[in-house]
C-alpha cells in the first residue's frame, strides 16, 4: 500500500450529503477485473452528459460544465471536501480506487459511511472527520477563494488552512501506523499465524460444525 | 456476571488478538464470494504468492452479472469475463461454487442461508454491503471491501474494531398488509440512513420474534441502509427450525450440541446498548420511498413532502434535488404516482415468502396497461423451483409478469435488466439512489405485496384494500 504522510493539496467541494458509492463509481464500471483505470469514471453520471460505458474513450465524451470536477479552478484537486455520510451504500472498493486513480489522496467530511471509511485506509487514501461547523466553514472558504488548499499532516493529525488555522482530527493508532508506513496488512497479520491456528484449534473443540463443508 | 448483548457475545467469541488501541483480529467462519468484488483479491493473492487459508470456509456463486433470461452464455463480453474469472479462481483454489446453470445458484445472500451455510454464532463476510442479511441467524455478518476479501482469503481474519451497539425494539403486532420491508423502511425513516453508522443493530421485540426467517433476513438486509454494517436477531425456535436438515448445517451427530450453543445467542437480561430505539408495530403502515435515499419515505396514504417546510438548508437542497431527479411535485398523493416498471426480486425480497405474498395480490388480476414490464426474479434456483411447485409462476405469468431466472437483476442492473432514463419503478430492492437501476432511473422502494398492488393498478396503491 501507498504511504500517506503529509499533503498540501487543492480542495474540491462536493456540496451534498449522503453521496453514495453508486454515484462515486456507477455499476457498469464494476465489471472490470482490474484495480486501476477507474479515475476517468469517478462521479461518471454527474461528470458527463452521456451515459458512460466500460472501456470507452472518455476524452471524447460531453462534459457537464456545472459539475465541480469539470471547473478549471478545481483541476488537479487532491483533497475532496464532502458532507455527511459520504460513501454510503455499496461496499465496492472501486469507489476509493476511482478517487485514488483520479488523484484524490484525502477526504474531509463531518461523517463517512463505515465500509467506505475502512476501504479508504486500505488504499492509502485518508478520510478525515471534522466537526460539521468546521466543514461548513471550509465549504464557505473554498467557494470564496480560488486555489484554496489544505495542508494535512497525518503524524500530527492536523488539517491546516491557508490562514494558519489548525484543526485536529482523530485516527486509530493502528491505521495511522499502517498508513504512515505504507504497510501490507496481510503481511502484518500473517506474523500472527500461530495465534490464528491456536484459535482455530480451540474453536474446533467448541464448535466442530463450523469446520468442514456440506454434510 | 456482566450481562452481555448478542453483539458482544459474538465479538468476544471471535477475537484472536487485540492491539493496544482496540484494533482486533477477528476470526471469520464463513466467507461468501461473488464475481464482482473478488477478482482483484484473488489476483493480489497470486501476485504475493500467498496460499488460501481455509477453502472450506468459502462458498462462491455468480449473481450480479447473471442474465435472468434463458441465455446460456452472457452476451456482454465484460460481464462474461468477470463471471468466467470467478469460475477459474474457484477451480484453481478448489472452492465450492454454484456456477451459472447450477440449480443452487442464486443471490449470495439468498443461497447462504438456504444451504445452511450461514449458522448462528458465525462471523460471515462477503464483498457486498448486504451481507448484513445473515445477521438474521444471530451471526455477526458484515460487508467488506476487496482488500478485506483478500485479507480473509489469506488469513481467515479481519482487522476490526468493536462497534457501538444499538437496540431497535419493535413491539406489538404488525397490521395486515405490513411486512418486514415496511418495518425496515420505517426504522430507516426514523433514524436516517446514517443513524446506525458505527453501530451494530440488534432487532428485538415481539414484532421481530413473530417474523419468519425470511422476514428477519429482509430486515437485517436493510440494516446497512440505516448505516449499520451489521444487523442481527437473537436465536429462537424459528431460527432452529429453519436450519434443520439444510446441506451445510450440522448433521445428526452434532445437531444437539450446536442447538444447545445456539440457544445462548441472545442478549442477556440487563445488557446495555449505546442507543435504544423503540417502534410501535401497530402504527407502521405500508411505505413507499419518494426520493433518492431510503430515508426519504412516507406512507402509501401520504403525499410527496414539500422541501419548503424543511428548515435545515442542506437537507432542503437534498430534498429539492431528489424531487427534481424523481420528477415529482410536492403535495402529490403517493397513490397518484404512475409507474412504468415493476421489479420483484433482490437480496432484500426474493425469497419464497416474498413471492407468495406478491402472488396472493396478483392472483386473478392483470398487470395494468401502462406498466411496460413487470419482472419476478426469484433469489435462487431453489426458490424458483419451490415457487413453481406451488404454481406461483403460473399466477405471475397469467397476470402478465415475466418469470425469470435467479440473480441480482434490476436491483442494480449489472446484467441486461435495467430501467431506461426517466422510467419509474416500483421495486422490492434496497436502494433508490440516483442511477441505481439504470442511468436516469427512478426507483420507489416497496414491499413485494405493495409492488404487486402497484403492478395491477398502474400506480401505487394501498395493498390493504386488496387483502380480504
Amino acid at each position: 500500500m501507498k504511504a500517506f504522510t503529509t499533503l498540501d493539496g487543492l480542495v474540491v467541494p462536493i456540496d451534498r450529503s449522503n453521496v453514495d458509492t453508486d454515484a462515486i463509481i456507477p455499476k457498469q464500471f464494476l465489471k472490470s477485473i482490474r484495480r486501476t483505470g477507474f479515475g476517468p469514471n469517478l462521479f461518471d453520471a454527474w461528470r458527463y452528459l452521456d451515459e458512460g460505458q466500460p472501456e470507452q474513450d472518455n476524452s471524447k465524451r460531453p462534459l457537464n460544465p456545472d459539475f465541480v470536477l469539470n471547473q478549471p479552478r478545481y483541476r488537479g484537486a487532491q483533497v475532496l471536501l464532502a458532507r455527511e455520510n459520504f460513501g454510503c451504500g455499496s461496499s465496492r472498493e472501486h469507489a476509493p480506487w476511482a478517487l485514488d486513480d483520479y488523484g484524490i489522496r484525502a477526504l474531509v467530511a463531518p461523517s463517512f459511511a463505515d465500509i467506505f471509511y475502512n476501504n479508504c485506509f486500505k488504499n492509502g487514501v485518508l478520510p478525515i472527520v471534522l466537526p460539521a461547523d468546521v466543514v461548513d466553514g471550509l465549504f464557505r472558504d473554498v467557494a470564496a477563494s480560488p486555489g484554496y488548499r489544505l495542508r494535512i499532516d497525518l503524524a500530527a493529525q492536523t488539517v491546516i488552512t491557508p490562514s494558519g488555522a489548525s484543526h485536529g482530527f482523530s485516527v486509530d493508532e493502528f491505521r495511522k501506523y499502517c498508513l504512515l508506513n505504507g504497510l501490507d496488512e496481510i503481511g502484518l497479520t500473517l506474523r500472527h499465524a500461530d495465534e490464528i491456528r491456536a484459535y482455530e484449534a480451540r474453536r474446533a473443540q467448541r464448535e466442530p460444525w463450523i469446520f468442514g463443508g456440506a454434510a | 456476571m456482566n450481562p452481555l448483548s448478542l453483539y458482544e457475545k459474538l465479538w468476544q467469541a471471535h477475537v484472536v488478538r487485540e492491539e493496544p488501541d482496540g484494533t482486533a483480529l477477528i476470526y471469520i467462519d464463513r466467507h461468501l464470494v461473488h464475481e464482482v468484488t473478488s477478482p482483484q483479491a484473488f489476483e493480489g493473492l497470486r501476485m504475493a504468492g500467498r496460499a488460501l487459508w481455509r477453502r472450506d470456509s468459502i462458498l462462491a456463486t455468480a449473481d450480479h452479472n447473471t442474465p435472468t433470461t434463458d441465455q446460456k452464455v452472457i452476451a456482454d463480453p465484460v460481464s462474461r469475463l468477470q463471471v468466467s474469472t470467478l469460475d477459474q479462481n474457484c477451480r484453481d483454489y478448489h472452492i465450492t461454487e454454484f456456477p451459472m446453470g447450477d440449480h443452487r445458484q442464486g443471490i449470495v445472500h439468498v443461497i447462504g442461508p438456504e444451504q445452511g451455510a450461514t449458522l448462528p454464532g458465525m462471523t460471515v463476510v462477503c464483498g457486498d454491503s448486504h451481507t448484513s442479511t445473515h445477521g438474521a441467524f444471530a451471526a455477526l455478518a458484515m460487508g467488506i471491501g476487496t482488500s478485506e476479501v483478500e485479507h480473509v482469503l489469506a488469513t481467515q481474519t479481519l482487522l476490526a474494531r468493536k462497534s457501538k451497539t444499538m437496540q431497535v425494539q419493535v413491539e406489538g403486532s404488525l397490521p395486515r398488509g405490513v411486512t418486514a420491508k415496511d418495518v425496515a423502511l420505517a426504522i430507516i425513516g426514523h433514524i436516517g440512513t446514517a443513524g446506525g453508522t458505527g453501530h451494530a443493530i440488534e432487532f428485538s421485540g415481539s414484532a421481530i420474534r413473530s417474523l419468519s426467517m425470511e422476514g428477519r433476513m429482509t430486515l437485517c438486509n436493510m440494516a446497512i441502509e440505516a448505516g449499520a454494517r451489521a444487523g442481527m436477531v437473537a436465536v429462537d425456535e424459528t431460527t432452529i427450525a429453519y436450519l434443520k436438515g439444510r446441506p451445510f448445517a450440522p448433521g445428526a451427530a452434532q445437531w444437539d450440541a450446536a442447538v444447545a450453543y445456539w440457544r445462548t445467542l441472545h442478549s442477556d437480561e440487563g445488557a446495555r446498548f449505546d442507543r435504544v430505539v423503540t417502534l410501535d408495530a401497530s402504527r407502521i403502515e405500508p411505505l413507499v420511498t419518494w426520493g433518492t435515499s431510503p430515508e426519504m419515505v412516507t406512507t402509501v396514504g401520504g403525499r410527496v413532502p414539500d422541501p419548503a417546510a424543511e428548515s435545515d438548508a442542506t437537507r432542503r437542497e437534498g430534498m429539492e434535488r431528489a424531487l427534481r431527479y424523481m420528477a415529482l411535485q410536492p403535495g402529490t398523493a403517493i397513490t397518484d404516482i404512475a409507474i412504468d416498471k415493476v421489479f420483484i426480486g433482490s437480496c432484500t425480497n426474493s425469497r419464497i415468502e416474498d413471492l407468495r405474498a406478491a402472488a396472493a395480490v396478483v392472483k386473478g388480476r392483470k398487470v395494468a396497461a401502462n406498466v411496460k414490464l413487470a419482472l419476478v426474479v426469484p433469489g435462487s434456483g431453489l426458490v424458483k423451483s419451490a415457487a413453481e411447485a406451488e404454481g406461483l409462476d403460473r399466477i405471475f405469468i397469467e397476470a402478465g409478469f415475466e418469470w425469470r431466472n435467479p440473480g441480482c437483476s434490476m436491483c442494480l442492473g449489472m446484467n441486461d435488466d435495467r430501467l431506461s432514463p426517466g422510467e419509474r419503478c416500483a421495486s422490492t430492492s434496497n436502494r433508490n439512489f440516483e442511477g441505481r437501476q439504470g442511468a436516469g432511473s427512478r426507483t420507489h422502494l416497496v414491499s413485494p405485496q405493495m409492488a404487486a398492488a402497484a403492478a395491477v393498478s398502474g400506480h401505487f396503491a394501498d395493498v390493504r384494500s386488496f387483502l380480504n
